[in-house]
């Protein structure tokens, strides 16, 4: 009986901190969610962990399209969409680049190739503080300055290393008689690529085109460098949102504009949380 | 990214040594990795060369190229600004580093002792990864603000004295970006100790235990030891994620009070673009890089040394 009552208590003890850290990790969320639904009169009676008192929209819309960002007050839907005209095309050309980059380097090695690798993994570790400036140098040069195009150029050039190590890596398990087998039956290298190498990537490409959303949508350093005025993304927008003075502070706007930044990728990672932690694991070298 | 993730990473053999590269179309490889080349030569080498020449230079908003030796290095570490964001850079790292590590074991720990609803409690202690650090920054300032967040709260209770408000001294602000980057990252800990934890041989686990070692002793004795990988990586990338912490500090202190909770990441950035001072904000960004270099070196390193030696 005394064990018994020892194991209970050993189960309970385990399941209380798991429930308290739970909480801990959920605070902040819940915390936002409740603000972003209170009116102005609640903001200034309730507490910090309070529910609404009336669930009122009126934080959503002005976050959406009247919040000052800056000197402009348009909320943060423009920025929203700056942010999906970029995410679109950087994850599309980064995952294709990736997986013939990947191909190309498992299945038709040649003097250089594994060195040639090890100099894009390079990449992967770099601090961006270190390109910058170049950076902005060169697309000033090129005309691409303060435009999406360079935007996206940027996040292309920076997350290649990203998508071909995740490639490279998940097509060690893929034989090598596979390759040979159709190049005997006659197939060339792009066919082969199409065929048997695009098809055998959907799980590696679902978990590359989540990875390379998460990092290309939750970017700031980019955004605030190289977007200019009118292509900011959502991220930069909702930094100026919270940081404008004018006006009295309103923190149900504040947190509805960053739940609605983080929505996207929260969504994802609710829906493909499986694929987004592979993703995790195999691109960590980025911290 | 967890230690075989990363060996798998690195240069290997070909699967099979029996198979020769294809001698038909040999040109068709190369020419698709010809852009990735160029592009990794020029934007990854030959930019980090380019700053680097900069940070020699006179450079302030336009980049002018008259050579000034080690001149804004000099001027860097003479520099109050500069040598405080280092320090704190120091006090984050040292207490982000070991405080994720250490409660991403804790909870790893917790859920492998058969927990009910595991899937679940993973989903919620992961899900801050998932953020960007602007909004982790935009919900913990609200947190921590001392005239509407937790200090409110809790003298609203009743606890009149209550203070709270390191979000606005200079001395404890450094700590509110701990508790948020640990708020954020600890959960990918958590993954990592986890992966590690389901790799272990259960044979040896059983052994110990017919032996007679208590729990305790199991985990201190025989489970944590083997983890040491994981420690080892853990430890590798958060620290890179410190040196890299930028976003954190723009969205939660704006480097603030003044410029107490500045990191070597929000300095480069104010002094390159706001300040107009290019020569020095190259020279401190080669010595981010040089940062990351000494900790990145020396793991690639033991990775393939270990490799090396593996049977």
């Amino acid at each position: 009986m005394p064990l018994r009552f020892s194991a209970a208590l050993k189960r309970g003890s385990i399941y209380g901190a798991l429930i308290g850290l739970a909480l801990f990790y959920l605070g902040p969320l819940i915390v936002m969610l409740m603000t972003s639904f209170k009116g102005p009169m609640d903001l200034r009676t309730g507490q910090l962990i309070s529910l609404p008192q009336e669930l009122v929209l009126d934080a959503w819309r002005i976050a959406w399209t009247e919040a000052c960002t800056g000197v402009e007050c348009t909320g943060v839907k423009g920025y929203f969409f700056n942010s999906v005209g970029l995410v679109i095309p950087a994850v599309a050309i980064t995952t294709f680049v990736g997986a013939i980059n990947g191909y190309a380097l498992s299945f038709f090695r040649f003097r250089g190739s594994e060195l040639f690798f090890g100099c894009l993994l390079f990449g992967c570790f770099v601090p961006f503080q270190a390109i910058l400036i170049p950076m902005a140098q060169t697309l000033g040069f090129l005309g691409l300055a303060q435009s999406l195009g360079g935007l996206i150029f940027v996040h292309c050039v920076y997350g290649i290393a990203f998508t071909t190590m995740f490639f490279r890596n998940y097509f060690q398990s893929v034989p090598m008689n596979l390759i040979q087998a159709a190049r005997i039956d006659g197939a060339g290298f792009s066919r082969i690529f199409l065929r048997i190498i695009l098809p055998l990537s959907v799980p590696m490409i679902v978990v590359s085109v989540i990875w390379q959303f998460t990092q290309v949508w939750n970017d700031f350093l980019f955004g605030v460098v190289f977007a200019g005025k009118d292509n900011q993304p959502v991220t930069v927008a909702l930094n100026n949102m919270v940081n404008t003075s004018t006006g009295i502070k309103q923190y149900n706007v504040d947190m509805a504009g960053a739940v609605i930044a983080a929505l996207p990728t929260l969504l994802i990672y609710v829906l493909a949380g499986r694929f987004f932690v592979k993703g995790l694991m195999a691109g960590a070298v980025k911290g | 990214m967890n230690s075989e993730a990363l060996s798998a990473s690195l240069p290997r053999r070909p699967a099979s040594k029996s198979s020769k590269p294809f001698q038909w179309d040999g040109l068709l490889p190369k020419l698709v990795l010809a852009p990735s080349m160029i592009v990794t030569v020029v934007f990854v080498y030959g930019f980090l060369i380019w700053t680097a020449v900069l940070s020699f230079t006179k450079s302030r908003l336009l980049p002018n190229y008259t050579f000034a030796g080690l001149d804004s290095y000099v001027r860097l570490f003479e520099n109050e600004r500069w040598l405080l964001a280092l320090e704190n850079l120091g006090v984050f790292c040292g207490l982000f580093v070991p405080i994720s590590i250490g409660l991403g074991l804790f909870m790893a720990i917790l859920l492998d002792q058969k927990i009910r609803a595991e899937g679940f409690l993973r989903t919620i202690f992961l899900y801050p990864m998932a953020l960007s650090f602007i909004v982790t920054g935009t919900a913990w300032k609200w947190i921590l603000n001392p005239g509407v967040g937790l200090e409110k709260f809790v003298r609203d209770l009743g606890f009149e004295h209550f203070r709270f408000d390191w979000l606005v001294n200079p001395d404890f602000v450094i700590y509110t970006l701990v508790i948020a980057a640990v708020w954020q990252s600890s959960g990918f800990m958590m993954a990592m100790f986890l992966a590690g934890l389901r790799g272990i041989d259960d044979s040896i686990v059983k052994a110990a235990s017919v032996d007679g070692a208590g729990a305790w002793k199991l985990y201190t004795r025989i489970i944590i030891p083997s983890l040491k990988p994981v420690f080892f990586s853990g430890l590798m990338i958060l620290t890179h994620l410190a040196i890299k912490s930028f976003d954190l500090v723009m969205a939660l202190t704006g480097g603030g009070p003044g410029y107490s909770s500045d990191l070597p990441a929000t300095f480069m950035y104010t002094f390159t673009f706001s300040r107009n001072r290019m020569a020095m904000g190259s020279a401190s960004a080669m010595i981010m890089l040089m940062g990351v270099m000494a900790i990145l070196v020396p793991y690639l390193y033991s990775e393939l040394r270990r490799k090396k030696h593996a049977p």
